[in-house]
């Protein structure tokens, strides 16, 4: 997936001032940022759900799999339902094996019945995810997909993304869990006020910082991108 | 397109109060028409003394009514209770038990008899009326007085046709009945033909003038009293009523109201659910998720107007049929109901995807939903004539804008064959399915944010 030189205007604010991306098969990209830095507009073009004003996106072969931020799901339907409404809609062979599938990887098997706006929010996030991996994607694009999740949900989600990157899947997600941005993004793309700071690997942001705040190098990622954020000012 | 249609109807079902309403809705409705049309205004009870002796005959003009009829004729107009006497049909005016009293005196049918004889007397009747409801005391008030005013006409008619016999006797002779006896008249025609047959056998002189002048005294007699005839008759009913039905036979009037209650039902049922369940793709964000590649905006709009019609045909449907418990329905003209239910639906529907397109949330677009329906319900339901022309005007624009007069239309003429044609009506709904349709799919463009 290439993206160059993307704009994106709301009124008088700019939510992207010229952003680049191009992504490898398989490649796992964290974009993490402040809030209203600009990750879920470059998403959102990304998957093609909005239009930028300048700049454009060419997206490889295949599907290109979305999980918005705010959970795109019906909360009067059950679990099992929506997760099968959405499998007949992208055209599965067999819908109801994509269904019991994603059941499974949700960990939502036993709560399958159940009517979605009874459940947690975290197990509303969860069946979200779901239905964006339904379409067997190239390319996924996840917006804060573990915002909500337990931890032992989370290691399974990243478990299942790490696994479909190493058969290939272009993962690109943001994330405030700037851990997991280093663990898990093979890849960082550091966006604030809708421009992108950095774009490399977690160990090169820390050798920038190592040059700018020796003190923070050291610590945890999150101190040391902390300071990376403050040297330039945001 | 037809899992999302299975999804909304889901949906639907999880949702109690919405399809409580709609379905609780009509049949409300349906039994509140029913009964209104079926049942009509309450009869006004009436406290009825009738002192005419059973076998007396009213007898006018030739003709005998058995006095009997009056009373019977009487209580099918009002609500009659029997009483006694005078004495207790006061009482039950001053109880309230009655509205009123009316007392058919002994001597009324004699007294209408010498109507038509040489001593006419004058027939009386009593009512006694309580006015302490002024709204129900006006209704007695004019239904008895109607009830005299009809029984007056009948009554001067038979006179005036007696009168005329009469003139006619005086005119071309005859006989007349007289104390069982009958007595031969002359009449003025062969009286004056008499006359001129004598007068050549007279010698010409005074007397011979004098006959003359009888003679044509007798033909013009006969001919102004010729034009009295007709003129007689005329006082019974001075101004005739010459009703002509301009712009078209009106269906009756329960069909209308089956109408009404039909495009009601199909309106609600069309716009709001249409306009809800499209808001609630963007309320639950699934909006830009099934646009991005699952289903085309045109077909996301096509399977909400497929909802709307589908759901609106099946409650309109119910509805009629629960409306045949009150009156008959001509089953036969099912094609044209069909008809009207299906392209109505669509255009209401379509209306309903322009509205739900127009806001975000579905309690918003429901309560726009409300809001637009009914007043434009009421406004399509404004007789001509009933205010001013040029609001009149206007509220024939307004009300042609949104398809719910139409549809009105169409049902009226799908349900009865009396009113105007059903082709007009079906043209108009069509045109305003694609207007909205289009409008819709302009609305959708802003729908993607995120
Ligand atoms: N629909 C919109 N209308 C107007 N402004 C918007 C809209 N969506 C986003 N913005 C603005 O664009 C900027 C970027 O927003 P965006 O949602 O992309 O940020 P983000 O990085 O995803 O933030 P967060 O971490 O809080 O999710 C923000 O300043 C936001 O206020
Ligand atoms: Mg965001």
């Amino acid at each position: 997936m290439q993206a160059r030189g993307l704009v994106k205007r709301y009124g008088n604010r700019q939510a992207l001032r010229g952003v680049d991306l191009g992504t490898d098969p398989g490649e796992l990209v964290a974009i993490t940022g402040p809030n209203g830095a600009g990750k879920t507009t470059l998403l959102s073009i990304l998957a093609g759900v909005l239009e930028p004003d300048g700049g454009e996106v060419l997206a490889g072969e295949g599907e290109v799999g979305w999980v918005p931020q705010q959970a795109a799901l019906y909360r009067r339907l059950t679990v099992a339902e929506n997760l099968l409404l959405f499998a007949r809609l992208e055209g599965h062979e067999d819908p109801r094996a994509s269904t019991e599938e994603m059941l499974e990887l949700s960990g939502l098997g036993e709560r399958r019945g159940e009517i979605v706006a009874r459940l947690s929010g975290g197990n509303q996030q969860r069946i979200n995810i779901a239905i964006g991996l339904l379409s067997r994607p190239a390319v996924l694009l996840l917006d804060e997909p573990s915002v909500g999740l337990d931890p032992r949900q989370r290691a399974r989600l990243w478990e299942f993304v790490s696994g479909l990157a190493a058969r290939g899947t272009t993962v690109i997600f943001s994330t405030h869990d700037i851990q997991e941005a280093e663990r898990y993004g093979g890849r960082l793309l550091v966006l604030a006020d809708g421009e992108a700071l950095f774009d490399g690997s977690p160990a090169a942001l820390r050798e920038d910082v190592r040059r700018e705040a020796p003190v923070a190098a050291d610590r945890d990622f999150e101190t040391a991108f902390v300071a990376y954020l403050q040297h330039r000012g945001h | 397109m037809r899992w999302l249609l299975l999804k909304d109807l889901q949906i639907l079902r999880r949702s109690p109060l919405q399809a409580a309403l709609l379905v609780v809705y009509p049949i409300l409705i349906a039994i509140l028409v029913g009964l209104a049309i079926s049942g009509g205004p309450s009869k006004p009870r009436v406290a009825f003394l009738n002192e005419v002796p059973a076998d007396s005959r009213i007898s006018v003009g030739g003709q005998q009514l058995p006095a009997a009829s009056v009373g019977s004729r009487i209580c099918s107009r009002v609500e009659c209770v029997a009483v006694k006497d005078r004495a207790e049909a006061l009482g039950k005016v001053e109880s309230g038990d009655a509205l009123a009293a009316l007392v058919l005196p002994a001597d009324l049918v004699d007294e209408i008899n010498s109507l038509s004889s040489l001593s006419p007397g004058a027939p009386k009747v009593e009512v006694l009326v309580n006015e302490s409801d002024p709204v129900k005391a006006q209704l007695v008030n004019e239904r008895i007085t109607t009830l005299l005013a009809q029984a007056n006409l009948a009554i001067a008619r038979r006179i005036a046709a007696e009168g005329g016999h009469y003139l006619k006797l005086l005119i071309d002779g005859g006989e007349l009945p007289v104390l069982g006896q009958s007595i031969h008249i002359l009449g003025l025609r062969a009286t004056g033909q008499i006359l001129s047959a004598l007068e050549p056998a007279l010698p010409p002189g005074p007397l011979r003038e004098a006959l003359g002048q009888v003679t044509s005294f007798a033909g013009e007699a006969r001919e102004n009293l010729d034009i009295a005839g007709p003129l007689i008759e005329r006082l019974a009913q001075p101004i005739q009523v010459d009703k002509v039905a301009v712009g078209g036979a009106s269906p009756p009037l329960e069909t209308f109201a089956i109408a009404v209650a039909a495009t009601l039902t199909l309106a609600f049922v069309a716009v709001l659910l249409v306009a809800g369940s499209l808001a609630l793709e963007r309320e639950e964000n699934a909006f830009p998720r099934l646009t991005r590649g699952l289903i085309s905006r045109e077909g996301l709009l096509a399977e909400k107007v497929l909802l709307g019609v589908g759901v609106g045909l099946v409650v309109t449907m119910l509805m009629l049929a629960g409306l045949e418990i009150f009156v008959p329905l001509q089953w036969s003209r099912i094609g044209l109901w069909l008809a009207a239910i299906l392209l109505g639906g669509a255009a209401l529907a379509a209306a309903g995807a322009a509205l739900g397109a127009a806001a975000r949330e579905v309690r918003a677009v429901s309560l726009l939903a409300f809001m637009v329906t009914l007043p434009i319900a009421f406004l399509s339901l404004v007789p001509s004539g009933a205010i001013g022309g040029g609001i009149y005007d206007a509220i024939k624009i307004v009300t042609a804008i949104f398809p719910f007069k139409p549809a009105l239309q169409a049902m009226t003429a799908a349900l009865d064959s009396a009113g105007p044609g059903i082709a007009g009506p079906l043209a108009h709904l069509a045109v305003l399915t694609v207007a909205y349709s289009l409008l819709a799919r302009l609305a959708l463009r802003r729908f993607a944010t995120i």
